[in-house]
């Protein structure tokens, strides 16, 4: 009997992998139909979350960022990017931009990087940003729902998330969203 | 003539697709039957659908050296001012493209199979065809139905909109055929494991088939890894050389799944044992080659990157993944009881030292594998969006290779089915006592040595003193003979060495890198450590499709005294490309023995100075020494492999 139970559980043991692979399989299905540039935040419309992060080395001591310096009234722009994400690179010249081009000032959130590094990513190809505040845990990232670097968001003068871009900027989604959009929203 | 081109591209591919159908049923109905002719329709099938595609291939690169922007895939990624080496790497530098190369690499293989392994039994030669077919079948398929790379566009721009600048690179032209060449070789394997399945046969003449095409797959994805992150240190400006991204994970799994193929390949050869192991090692490094493709084009994890986003192509990936990997499995769980384990062995010997480099290779494998789609799990289970970054797999991935490494110095010495340590103790003594000496050395000429870095040094020198002892001892170098060993073990020999250096390359980066940053005008000093950087001057100098800033750095080693021992220019250069607008960083670096010298001029002007990067880098260079002595040594045990081949094609060839 206990032979028998042995050699069944030798043939099942052999289905193991094959369990396994449903699993993934499954996993990255449902992966699939969520098409992440298609998500819209949970954000959107609501305030910026509570955050009050220190300043990048190399750079006025009081130029990180927090809460309160998206609520002056004006609209911002609020770029999540770190040295050690290769799209933020490609991405960086268009960031320049926008910021020229909007006349909005440009806020970073320099997200888990080493700040020798990020100042170094500045440095070489150019600073387009009015504050950068140092997320170096993640932490206010988290918070602001951040889950791939880069992300754009644009904030209203009192502090609301009114539009997110998601991956790193192209021409197109510059000169046929975020462009119109800010001019919209400075219109209002 | 000429214009028509594309399409007799188009034509190709149909051919090949229709070919493969046939080639995928066929022979597997012969084999079935037991009918030789139908059976021997694969060698045929095979060689057909290899010149098909080589000739698709054929097409689309003349499309790109002549910048045909009729060509939809030409116009998006050509331009005709791209010097010629990037119009051809230009070919598989896009979506569309590198699937063609992908087709090309599998049938060629698979046409290869056919005209060398006339020694194969039949019925195993055409079954392995024919899984080799299927899975172009499902390639092709994919490329023509949701990625032709021959679709024209009406009117025809006049000119193309260029490849991206990051890609246009030596280092990075050659980094995806290695991928492939490594990637699809993996296929040949597999192929062989699923034919072995339906035989209901392993033995050690199977093993000797498949070692060879393990080994040269394994080779091909050792250089194109080394390549790319050869390419990220000088290009991306940062010395840095692997960033635990998703893309690069995707060839870090085959590659970790494939060196435990590759080494319980050997168990089944020698002791004809571990033969379900090996079987599903088969079958998981080609699934997680797949994997690494769907995840690199389907768009699920690559939000974050450069590759188009298109759930039509990632639904039909992933169908064509269920298909293979799950069709692939389902035969192991039916069929592999037919494989029953026949050489036994002790916990100590060399199997078991194999079964122990097995667990944790597939160990790192699943960790990685773990990293990589944990994003993707807890989305699609909470919804909650997270990422996982290098400080993960830092943490993760580096304490398995710890006692991989350790084990890795003492598993060679011992011998098949059963030993003991209790003899090795001396020796087990000797190299402890080397590494031990060279951390006290580390710590006498270095400063500010953190732990781990000294016991990366430790452990770095452990491995290549216990295989630099091993062959001394089996060459008997030791007692003044020279023992003429076969080639696959001064083979390992190399490609252990190799990954000792890899260790000591990356643990020197880590723990000894010095590095100074500041803006620089013309005429200005810094220093580090021994060397001094000096700007002389920084000019705008014209490229064939870019601009670039170039700065002349004059770097000095300097003597005790402050004398200079040597002085050297660096130029390293930012380039800026019109045709798409971007800014690419080529880093001026002087290699030495011991260490790199690295130096970036980045954005700014006369008045206020230049951003000035310069590093010291000390055994960096060893990463890619290390990494070459890896592919080497796999190659020298390659060609015994070939020489070894039992020689019965010439006499077949002579009866008929």
């Amino acid at each position: 009997m206990s032979e028998q139970n042995s050699v069944w559980r030798a043939r099942l043991t052999r289905f193991v992998p094959l369990a396994v692979f449903a699993l993934l399989a499954s996993a990255l299905y449902v992966g699939l139909s969520l098409n992440p540039k298609e998500i819209p935040s949970a954000l959107i419309d609501k305030p910026v979350p509570q955050f009050d992060l220190p300043a990048l080395v190399g750079r006025d001591a009081d130029s990180g960022l927090s809460t309160a310096d998206l609520h002056t009234g004006d609209l911002a722009i609020v770029n999540v990017w770190a040295s050690w994400c290769v799209p933020c690179r490609v991405e960086h010249p268009l960031l320049k931009r926008l910021a020229a081009q909007s006349g909005v000032p440009v806020h970073g959130l320099n997200y888990k990087d080493r700040p020798d590094n990020a100042r170094a990513f500045l440095d070489e190809l150019g600073d387009p940003f009015v504050r950068v505040g140092v997320d170096a845990s993640g932490r206010a990232g988290i918070d602001w729902g951040v889950y791939g670097v880069p992300e754009t968001f644009i904030i209203s003068g009192e502090g609301t998330i009114l539009h997110k871009h998601i991956g790193p900027l192209t021409d197109q989604a510059i000169d046929s969203i975020l462009l119109p959009f800010l001019a919209e929203a400075q219109g209002k | 003539m000429t214009e028509l081109l594309p399409e007799i591209g188009t034509v190709f591919l149909c051919l090949a697709l229709i070919t493969a159908i046939l080639s995928g049923l066929v022979p597997q109905w012969g084999a079935l039957r037991g009918d030789a002719r139908l059976m021997r329709f694969a060698d045929s099938g095979a060689i057909v659908q290899g010149i098909m595609i080589a000739g698709a291939f054929g097409v689309l690169t003349h499309a790109f050296v002549v910048s045909d922007f009729s060509v939809e895939t030409v116009a998006n990624n050509s331009h005709t001012l791209k010097p010629m080496l990037y119009k051809i790497s230009g070919v598989w530098g896009n979506h569309e493209g590198s699937l063609v190369l992908w087709v090309m690499i599998l049938t060629l293989f698979g046409a290869a199979v056919a005209l060398f392994g006339q020694s194969l039994p039949l019925s195993l030669r055409a079954r392995v065809l024919s899984v080799q077919s299927l899975v172009a079948v499902g390639f092709l398929s994919f490329t023509i139905f949701t990625s032709n790379p021959f679709a024209r566009l009406d009117p025809a721009p006049i000119e193309g909109l260029g490849l991206n600048p990051l890609l246009q690179d030596p280092g990075l032209a050659f980094h995806p055929p290695f991928l492939y060449l490594g990637y699809v070789g993996f296929s040949i394997a597999f192929s062989f494991a699923i034919g072995a399945l339906l035989e209901g046969k392993v033995d050690a003449a199977w093993a000797r088939w498949v070692k060879p095409w393990t080994l040269a797959a394994w080779i091909f994805l050792t250089i194109g890894i080394a390549l790319g992150s050869w390419w990220a240190y000088y290009e991306l400006g940062w010395g840095g050389f692997w960033f635990w991204d998703p893309v690069e994970n995707a060839s870090l799994l085959p590659w970790l799944m494939g060196t435990a193929l590759l080494h319980s390949v050997i168990v089944v050869e020698r002791r004809d044992s571990l033969k379900r192991w090996t079987i599903l090692l088969a079958i998981g490094t080609f699934s997680l080659s797949l994997l690494g493709t769907f995840l690199v084009r389907s768009g699920v994890l690559t939000s974050v990157h450069a590759f188009a986003t298109d759930p039509e192509r990632g639904v039909f990936i992933l169908g064509f993944l269920v298909a293979v990997v799950g069709g692939s499995l389902t035969l192991y769980a039916l069929r592999a009881g037919k494989l029953d384990p026949v050489g036994l062995f002790a916990p100590i010997s060399r199997e078991g030292a194999l079964l122990i480099n097995n667990w944790f290779l597939v160990s790192a494998a699943g960790t990685v594998l773990l990293g990589t789609l944990y994003p993707l799990f807890l989305d699609a289970l909470t919804g909650e969006k997270i990422t996982v970054g290098p400080p993960f797999f830092n943490a993760t991935v580096l304490p398995i290779m710890v006692p991989l490494a350790l084990a890795m110095a003492v598993g060679p010495w011992l011998r098949w089915r059963s030993d003991q340590l209790t003899g090795m103790g001396g020796r087990l003594g000797l190299i402890f006592g080397i590494a031990a000496l060279a951390v006290f050395a580390t710590v006498i000429l270095t400063t500010d040595a953190p732990w781990w870095g000294l016991a990366g040094v430790g452990l770095g020198v452990w491995l290549i003193a216990g295989t630099g002892l091993d062959w001394l001892r089996r060459t008997g170098l030791l007692r003044g003979g020279f023992a003429k060993l076969p080639r696959s073990v001064h083979g390992m020999t190399l490609a252990h060495i190799g990954f000792g250096l890899v260790i000591l390359g990356v643990v020197g980066n880590t723990g000894w890198t010095q590095e100074e940053q500041g803006l620089m005008k013309v005429g200005d000093k810094v220093t580090l450590g021994q060397y001094e950087f000096a700007l002389e001057g920084v000019a705008v100098v014209p490229g064939p499709n870019y601009r670039a800033q170039q700065g002349t750095l004059m770097v000095s080693k300097l003597d005790s005294g402050g004398d200079a021992v040597w002085t050297a220019p660096f130029r390293p250069e930012m380039r800026h490309y019109r045709d798409p607008v971007q800014t690419t960083t080529e880093a001026a670096i002087k290699t030495s023995v011991l260490r790199d010298l690295f130096a970036v001029v980045g954005e700014g002007n006369h008045q206020q100075g230049f951003a000035v990067r310069v590093y010291v880098k000390p055994l960096v260079p060893w990463i890619w020494t290390g990494a070459g002595l890896m592919a080497l040594g796999g190659l020298l045990s390659l060609s015994r492999s070939f020489a070894r081949r039992p020689r019965q094609v010439t006499t077949k060839e002579a009866t008929v």
